[in-house]
């Protein structure tokens, strides 16, 4: 019989165990090893994918919070193939098929970050840890988009920042996995400084009132150097708390400062306040040196002129878009952002909206959703038709490089939506500077390895 | 006398405590709040919690600046990030010698007065700190923007030992989610511990003499100052350690940590779970963190979602009446439960348990007296 001699010894028998168990054991670890490479945060798996809306829905940009909102969700359904297409059907060169993002749903959540930093970041991590948002976006102050992108970048998700127009968002504070389509405070002085020459002449005292935080103090500073550029002298600047009720306490010292111009750096409730306020000190009745004391509101929004309401009115400004410029872009935009909501939408709505289509475009045009490959792909994108004229998202800090408006209080609104008046368009090439001025370090482009 | 060290109730407690907050990742999964973030936070201002009662639950004394000690020591270890290392331990240390330092000061000049003096004399120096924090001093603090790291930050020592870590680790161990929960966990353990042992001491029964009456004290001939100056500077190295850890998971250093809002929010947990306590500033702390993170997230979405089943009008009905309860309107909740709790269980829930197992116990002789309620001071 050489039955025991055709079956397996003992000593094979242990060692093709051995070597079983061996591969069995190892096996998983070669395989998750490969599959590592794309095992990303969130890395979506089922049909859906979800990103976070963080917004401030109270605190002093609670309006700006909510029309986002708005924005966001119209972009969702847009990018989903409902309604009417939106900008989908003019932004160009575009890659999205308005069936979802690489053929999944986007789906949203929300957080209100109550314009808190730290509220903010919270949010962020809820969204991220708890919901598995795979992209982070909105904010309408610097303060938080500064603190999410932070933390955005540590955990490896993207941040497609909202309304933030500081300099440190793409200046000192950029970050690798942070990107802002909005322009900046020291665009608006390269655009507003000449305008302000031209109107109010070389010779006048500046008073400064600045919302003291990071947005505040680069408004301040580029507003400083722009109008200094021209002659003028900086009176004095004077720092006021975000979301201050009653600026009466910072006014009363303009009046007896010898200033001929009171420069207003808030934003939101605050500068529909203190602009109110100011009027109500009749400061725009005054004559100061010899000359009409004016008042100068550097970044304006939509919503704050309709707050603002006949005060705004003869009042210079800058901003990033308007909704009665009459590019395909704004035309088409307006019209659905109207139907869905029957008013016009304003600059923070619009970036909200373009930074949601421009990620998932992005993530198009990569074929993943694995960061490091949509910020390639994000990074040196240059397109147009999103309202804006050709627009660059520059690689070296994620500054969309574009034109700027300036803009004044409409004198005579035909309707209660038509508050402001573009005087001029600066071309992307005049407002475009240097991104090394502000320093800073994008940082690395890995992902963190969990989340 | 009496040589055991760890009575076994306490010991019992100890350990039911460390499996609840062990387990968290798992009891808190139907209540859609078992993830790192907000068990983090659990952790962290159970710890505040705890370092608040040994002031006010032991001693009486209502501090209602424990804030600006959270503050502190959230900055103190930004700064110790920002300069020396990625390591959380010399954070931590640094947060509580800077932060008890802090305390040591203000409590100096706070404690010459008690009752509502005391309160107000902390009240304006938390609000003193805050606004140094948010204007004054904004090189250190970098005001309302909040301070954060930077990738061109000094860290001495990481430097000298060649270390090039981005996020807050523990010995070369990176603090994200679940290993920052744990750390956190083990920290809000042995702080119950430690408030476990003051409690227990003669020490604290000298603190809760104080409560009881503290011209008697001084008839007998003891000079209260000391302990409670201690008290004070205990229960803000608490605050520090907290407020640190805040900033080990997340390391920004805000200046609305130290607005008194916050400071009320220690005081609101301590009397919702239970003065005096040991366990119910802890759960005060968790429903406020609770409602704050999750009720606040709830939109009108997720109620018409929730109210699916009932008719049309009814459900829009129901959700127009529900959303002022959630979303924004977190505040107005978590108020009705406060009173309600405050009228009904004056003890806070601490008080409640303690009916409900007298009642489990007993229910052969109805009525008997629950624990007297006692005014909150």
């Amino acid at each position: 019989m050489n039955h025991s001699k055709k079956g397996m010894s003992r000593r094979t028998l242990i060692k093709t165990g051995l070597a079983g168990i061996l591969a069995t054991g190892v096996s998983p670890l070669i395989l998750t090893r490969g599959a590592w490479a794309q095992e990303f945060c969130n890395n979506p798996t089922g049909d859906t994918v979800t990103i976070g809306l963080n917004l401030p829905l109270s605190g002093a940009y609670a309006e700006e919070g909510a029309d986002e909102q708005k924005a966001y969700e119209l972009a969702v359904q847009h990018l989903n193939g409902e309604g009417d297409g939106g900008l989908l059907n003019v932004f160009a060169p575009s890659a999205l098929k308005g069936n979802g993002v690489l053929g999944k749903k986007m789906a949203f959540v929300t957080s209100d970050s109550q314009t808190k930093a730290d509220v903010a970041r919270a949010g962020a991590t809820r969204m991220i840890e708890r919901d598995g948002a795979i992209m982070i976006t909105g904010g309408s102050s610097s303060a938080e988009a500064v603190a999410v992108q932070g933390l955005c970048q540590e955990m490896g998700v993207i941040f497609m920042a909202g309304l933030t127009h500081s300099n440190d968002t793409t200046g000192k504070d950029k970050k690798r996995y942070g990107f802002r389509h909005f322009f900046n405070a020291y665009q608006s002085g390269i655009s507003l400084g000449p305008v302000l020459g031209d109107e109010y002449g070389a010779d006048r005292r500046a008073y400064h009132l600045t919302a003291d935080y990071t947005w505040g103090w680069t408004q301040e500073e580029s507003i400083k150097n722009a109008t200094e550029a021209l002659g003028w002298e900086t009176v004095q600047a004077v720092r006021t708390p975000l979301g201050a009720a009653d600026f009466s306490q910072y006014l009363t010292p303009v009046l007896n400062s010898g200033a001929d111009v009171l420069i207003l750096n808030h934003y939101g409730n605050d500068m529909v306040n203190s602009l109110t306020q100011a009027v109500q000190f009749g400061m725009r009745d005054r004559q100061v040196n010899g000359k009409q004391f004016e008042i100068v509101v550097p970044l304006f929004s939509e919503l704050m002129a309709k707050g603002a309401g006949e005060n705004i009115k003869g009042i210079f400004g800058t901003s990033n878009w308007h909704w009665n410029l009459q590019d395909p872009g704004t035309i088409a935009f307006t019209k659905s952002f109207g139907a869905a909501y029957g008013s016009p939408p304003s600059q923070a709505a619009h970036t909200a909206y373009v930074q949601t289509l421009l990620y998932a475009d992005a993530v198009e045009r990569a074929g993943t959703f694995y960061p490091p490959e949509v910020i390639k792909a994000l990074e040196g994108f240059e397109f147009d038709g999103m309202g804006n004229g050709r627009t660059l998202y520059r690689a070296d800090d994620h500054q969309c490089i574009k034109s700027v408006l300036v803009v004044r209080g409409n004198e005579n609104p035909t309707s209660q939506y038509d508050v402001l008046e573009v005087v001029r368009e600066v071309p992307r090439e005049e407002v475009a500077y240097d991104p090394t001025i502000f320093g800073g370090e994008l940082g690395p482009a890995e992902p963190a390895p969990m989340c | 006398m009496n040589t055991i060290l760890v009575t076994r109730n306490d010991l019992l407690l100890l350990l039911g405590f460390t499996i609840a907050v062990l387990a968290m990742p798992i009891w808190l999964q139907p209540f859609g709040a078992a993830y790192p973030d907000l068990m983090q936070r659990f952790a962290i201002y159970g710890i505040f919690a705890i370092g608040f009662n040994i002031l006010f639950g032991l001693t009486g004394y209502l501090s209602f600046g424990h804030a600006a000690f959270f503050g502190v020591g959230s900055y103190a270890a930004v700064w110790s990030f920002k300069l020396l290392t990625m390591d959380a331990i010399p954070a931590l240390v640094f947060a509580v010698l800077i932060s008890g330092l802090f305390a040591l000061l203000i409590g100096y000049v706070s404690l010459k007065r008690s009752g509502i003096y005391f309160s107000i004399l902390t009240l304006a120096f938390a609000q003193m700190s805050y606004n140094l924090a948010y204007s004054v001093l904004t090189p250190i603090t970098n005001g309302e923007t909040g301070l954060q790291l930077t990738l061109a930050d000094p860290r001495h020592l990481d430097q000298a030992l060649g270390i090039s870590s981005r996020s807050p680790a523990l010995l070369g161990q990176p603090l994200l989610g679940y290993a920052g929960f744990y750390f956190c966990a083990g920290l809000l353990i042995v702080a119950f511990f430690i408030a476990q042992r003051i409690t227990g001491s003669p020490f604290g029964m000298m603190l809760r003499a104080i409560k009881s009456n503290q011209t008697r004290m001084h008839y007998t001939g003891f000079n209260t100052r000391p302990y409670t100056l201690a008290a004070f500077v205990i229960s803000g190295m608490y605050a520090g350690l907290a407020g640190a850890l805040l900033a080990i998971t997340d390391p920004l250093a805000g200046a609305e940590r130290m607005q008194w809002a916050a400071s009320g929010e220690v005081v609101l947990m301590t009397i919702l779970g239970g003065v005096g306590t040991l366990v119910g500033p802890v759960i005060g702390a968790w429903i406020i963190k609770y409602f704050e993170n999750i009720f606040s997230a709830f939109n009108e979405g997720i109620l018409h979602r929730t109210f699916d089943f009932l008719p049309d009008g009814l459900e829009d009905a129901v959700v127009l009446v529900t959303s002022k309860f959630v979303g924004e309107g977190w505040h107005l909740t978590l108020g009705l439960v406060f009173v309600l709790i405050v009228v009904f269980l004056p003890g806070g829930i601490m008080e409640g348990v303690r009916r409900l197992v007298h009642w489990a116990r007993r229910p052969a002789e109805p009525g008997r007296a629950s624990p007297r309620p006692q005014p909150a001071e």
